[in-house]
């Protein structure tokens, strides 16, 4: 039986199926299995696509290709005055999934809200800890405890949040996976038969795609969700064919047996593009790889010896042997495809010679110095060994001399933060909710030096001005005030920015209306298939 | 016959008892802490992580960890994954029966065709055919893995599309699993051509898993033939006349047998660490490749369950083996 034949027989067994003359059926041929299917117990991309956008939605969400966020499930929000507190209007008549396992007598209302939120905040919350080790990672991880002051219903409709400081994130992270509705009227009745565990095995939610069935670590299936309040879908089944090998996804893709695949290896993507029936996607992801100087430590604290080294390194090498081609050199902190991002703003030449004379003029000779390089393989940063090589071989060329060192994991993450640790470490972020905060006060911050801040830099005005950014909440005013921040930032060169890796997208010709996200999500709602 | 198996089960348990130190030792010498991979890159500020360290009981002493972990074994309890939060001994028996197929499918190939491959070429010893046979073994016990795989998945089912590329079966179908080997299920699923469609899977992982038994298996089986083919009763039975299939069938193969299945029994252990690589590229949901992921997630409960469960399995299979032999081989009873 051919390839093409067995597409065929799908497509014929989804038109019995629905009883349609039309049916269709799309297939992901995705890199890896969910976790489980609730988005506020875990933090993998993976599992987000396959719970979060899916079968949920939050009361913001990601306007789909941007990081802007837009009305979800709330139809409008006020902000009071003083930015503390947030009134969100909900959406009338949202309809819950109607499945084999639930059926809901009512539509979407404050208490769905209340306790999505709750469940994760309140350790004396009944669902707190409904799976043995639920630690909420990413309400905790993005500073929820600390922030949030109350929760109310104001009435069936509306619900307001009250922080306990200014907050501009604030509306991002509630479109973020770990901030989506889950449905009380389902919680209740699993609770009443005993089977809260359920919540994480047949999620249950107002997204275009019901959840259907998932055999572990093989095949998700979900149906189109008919009464879907931002409407029809043109697919009726949505399948999620686990696929954990680049090389065989690209398999199955070209033999017919998926219709889209996350993350090919850089080395296929020529050939892919050039493919009779598969077309190629990409956009610059939200990341960025750096290597951060101890801006603490001698010569490091020098800003000239941090912009001659920076001058020193040959970006394109990295791109080209290190990526293939499939990424753009780093200029700025954040990526280009996050709102503020400082076009103005011009690279440090690639210039060894002059490198070479800043260092002298300095007063640094014979620098010997060590490179931390990643032991893992990350979606920034592909393979860190080889672009620290690449890195070490710049450096003898100005007469630096470089040992490269690298540990395990975790032990790398861990040592890597010490403030008084040697030379220059190579990492990597990729982005949470779109908000240039989450790159620039994060990573750079002055209350993250000893954590996430491996340049262990904390500037007075780079830090006023994102510290300023978080407090105001008009768009434009914030963008630039980060803006700003960046020209700082190259002023300074806490890091060398090294590259923003490429998000590539190959797909069967016949897919249309999928929409590439800067945030990594796959996400299916308003895809077709067009012969 | 009942006393060597009581004997041989007795052995069994301070086995079972070093083996789960073992496991549990094992994946905590690893550097690497697993509330620190839980972050990745998102630092987790230190009242956080020695909040989770409790809640994950990892704060506790090791030996009251070891004792607990014991403690849960005796009653059945395996502890709950790290990552996926559901009971450890639920995932295993969920992905173990795809494991199983696959590994039965690929030794019964693998003897099917190694013992005949091997008596062929013991007989012909020194002949081109003998030569050919062992030197494509030689191939066979070398070929890495990976590599393998993706050559046989490019030709047959990319280029030759006689075969589907991964999976255990069409997406076309669709039943809940009964018994979890699904050779059986789409058979009592009654869906047509659902079995065809499982055998189709099966036949290019079978055949990647089974390559490096086949030829081991093959190899012993010369040897083990050799051996026996010059001893004084295999003279005697060819002198009495009997004609060489029945000297060969009856008097030579089974005592060659002997050291064959010893070598089967120990393929057991090569077939699981075959069976990680192979689900990976043939997205064969099993234990091979969950163990492997949870080793790089340092997922205590999973990697200490799923070693002790694997090796109580390898336990068993040897047990069997000992019990064959004894019945093959009187001797060995007394």
């Amino acid at each position: 039986m051919t390839s093409k034949l067995t597409f065929a027989a799908i497509l014929m067994a989804a038109t019995a199926i629905s009883g349609t003359a039309a049916a269709k059926t799309f297939v992901y041929c995705s890199e890896g299995s969910p976790e489980g299917f609730d988005p506020g117990l875990y933090t993998a991309g993976t599992t987000f696509d396959a719970a979060a956008h899916t079968v949920y939605n939050r009361l913001l969400e990601f306007k789909p290709g941007t990081t802007e966020t837009v009305p979800g499930l709330a139809e409008s929000w006020d902000i009071s005055e003083d930015g503390l507190e947030y009134t969100f209007h909900l959406r009338p008549g949202v309809k819950f999934q109607t499945t084999d396992f639930f059926t809901p007598t009512r539509d979407l209302n404050a208490d769905d809200v209340l306790f999505s939120f709750e469940r994760q905040w309140q350790d004396d919350h009944p669902w707190h800890q409904y799976v043995a080790g639920a630690s909420w990672e990413y309400f905790n991880g993005m500073g929820f405890p600390d922030l949030i002051e109350s929760i109310e219903k104001v009435d069936d409709m509306t619900v307001r949040f009250t922080l306990k400081r200014r907050e501009a994130p604030f509306l991002a992270n509630l479109a973020m996976p770990f901030s989506s509705i889950v449905s009380r009227e389902y919680a209740d009745q699993l609770e009443a038969a005993g089977n809260e565990q359920l919540m994480n095995q047949q999620p249950l939610g107002t997204g275009p795609f019901e959840f259907v069935a998932y055999q572990t670590d093989a095949v998700i299936r979900y149906r189109a969700h008919e009464d879907f309040w931002n409407g029809e879908q043109a697919i009726d089944d949505l399948v999620f064919s686990i696929t954990p090998d680049a090389s065989v996804r690209y398999q199955k893709l070209q033999a017919g047996e998926c219709h889209l695949m996350p993350y090919p290896n850089a080395a296929d993507v020529e050939a892919m593009k050039s493919h009779p029936d598969l077309k190629v996607m990409e956009q610059e992801g939200l990341n960025v790889a750096y290597l951060a100087y101890n801006t603490t430590q001698a010569p490091f604290d020098n800003v000239q010896v941090r912009k001659a080294l920076n001058m020193a390194i040959n970006k394109e090498a990295i791109v080209d042997a290190v990526f293939q081609g499939q990424a753009t050199p780093a200029k700025n902190p954040i990526p280009p495809t996050m709102w503020s991002y400082n076009e103005e703003i011009e690279d440090d030449p690639y210039d060894p010679e002059a490198a070479r004379q800043m260092l002298e003029e300095a007063g640094v000779t014979d620098l010997s110095m060590k490179i931390w390089a990643m032991p893992v393989s990350r979606p920034y940063m592909l393979n860190a060994r080889r672009a620290a090589e690449l890195i070490q071989s710049d450096f003898a060329e100005i007469g630096v001399d470089v040992e490269i060192v690298s540990y395990e994991w975790a032990e790398y993450l861990d040592r890597s933060r010490a403030e008084d640790r040697d030379g220059a470490v190579m990492l990597g972020w990729t982005g949470d909710n779109g908000d240039p905060d989450n790159f620039l006060h994060t990573l750079l911050g002055c209350d993250a030096v000893g954590g996430n801040n491996r340049a262990q830099w904390c500037n007075e005005e780079f830090e006023d001005l994102v510290v300023q950014a978080k407090q105001v909440t008009d768009q434009e005013e914030r963008a630039e005030l980060y803006r700003q921040a960046q020209e700082v930032f190259k002023q300074e060169a806490p890091w060398a920015t090294l590259v923003h890796s490429l998000s590539i997208v190959p797909m069967r010709k016949e897919v249309e209306g999928f929409v590439q996200s800067p945030l990594g999500d796959f996400a299916f709602e308003g895809v077709d298939l067009v012969e | 016959m009942l006393r060597f198996f009581l004997g041989r089960l007795a052995v069994l348990i301070p086995t079972f008892i070093g083996v789960s130190i073992v496991a549990f030792t094992f994946i905590r010498i690893l550097p690497g802490d697993p509330v620190m991979l839980m972050s990745g890159e998102r630092v987790m500020s230190p009242e956080r992580y020695a909040e989770l360290n409790q809640q994950l009981g990892f704060d506790r002493p090791l030996w009251v960890q070891y004792f607990d972990f014991l403690g849960g074994v005796l009653t059945g309890d395996l502890g709950n994954s790290i990552v996926t939060k559901r009971p450890v001994l639920n995932e295993f028996f969920t992905l173990f029966p795809a494991t199983l197929e696959l590994s039965l499918c690929a030794i019964i190939l693998a003897v099917l065709i190694g013992v005949p491959l091997g008596i062929i070429a013991a007989v012909r010893r020194g002949s081109w055919l003998d030569q050919s046979i062992m030197g494509a073994a030689l191939v066979g016990y070398s070929m890495p893995i990976f590599w393998w795989g993706l050559l046989l998945i490019i030709l047959f089912s990319g280029i030759l599309q006689w075969t589907p590329v991964s999976g255990r079966i069409s997406l076309l179908y669709y039943f809940p699993p009964v018994t979890g080997f699904m050779l059986v299920d789409s058979l009592l699923s009654g869906q047509e051509g659902a079995f065809r469609s499982a055998v189709s899977h099966l036949v290019l992982p079978s055949i990647v898993l089974a390559t490096i038994p086949l030829a081991v298996i093959a190899r012993q089986t010369r040897s083990a033939m050799l051996e026996v083919l010059g001893e004084d009763y295999v003279r005697t039975a060819r002198s009495k006349g009997l004609p060489p299939r029945r000297v060969i069938g009856l008097h030579a193969l089974r005592n060659a047998l002997i050291p064959v299945i010893t070598t089967i029994g120990l393929q057991v252990g090569v077939l699981i660490a075959g069976a990680i690589l192979t689900e990976t590229i043939f997205s064969w949901p099993g234990i091979g490749k969950w163990m492997v992921d949870s080793v790089f997630r340092r997922d205590y409960a999973v990697v200490q369950g799923g070693l002790l469960l694997i090796a109580g399995l390898i336990m068993l299979v040897n047990l069997l083996v000992d019990v064959l032999y004894g019945l093959i081989n009187p001797r060995i009873r007394h």
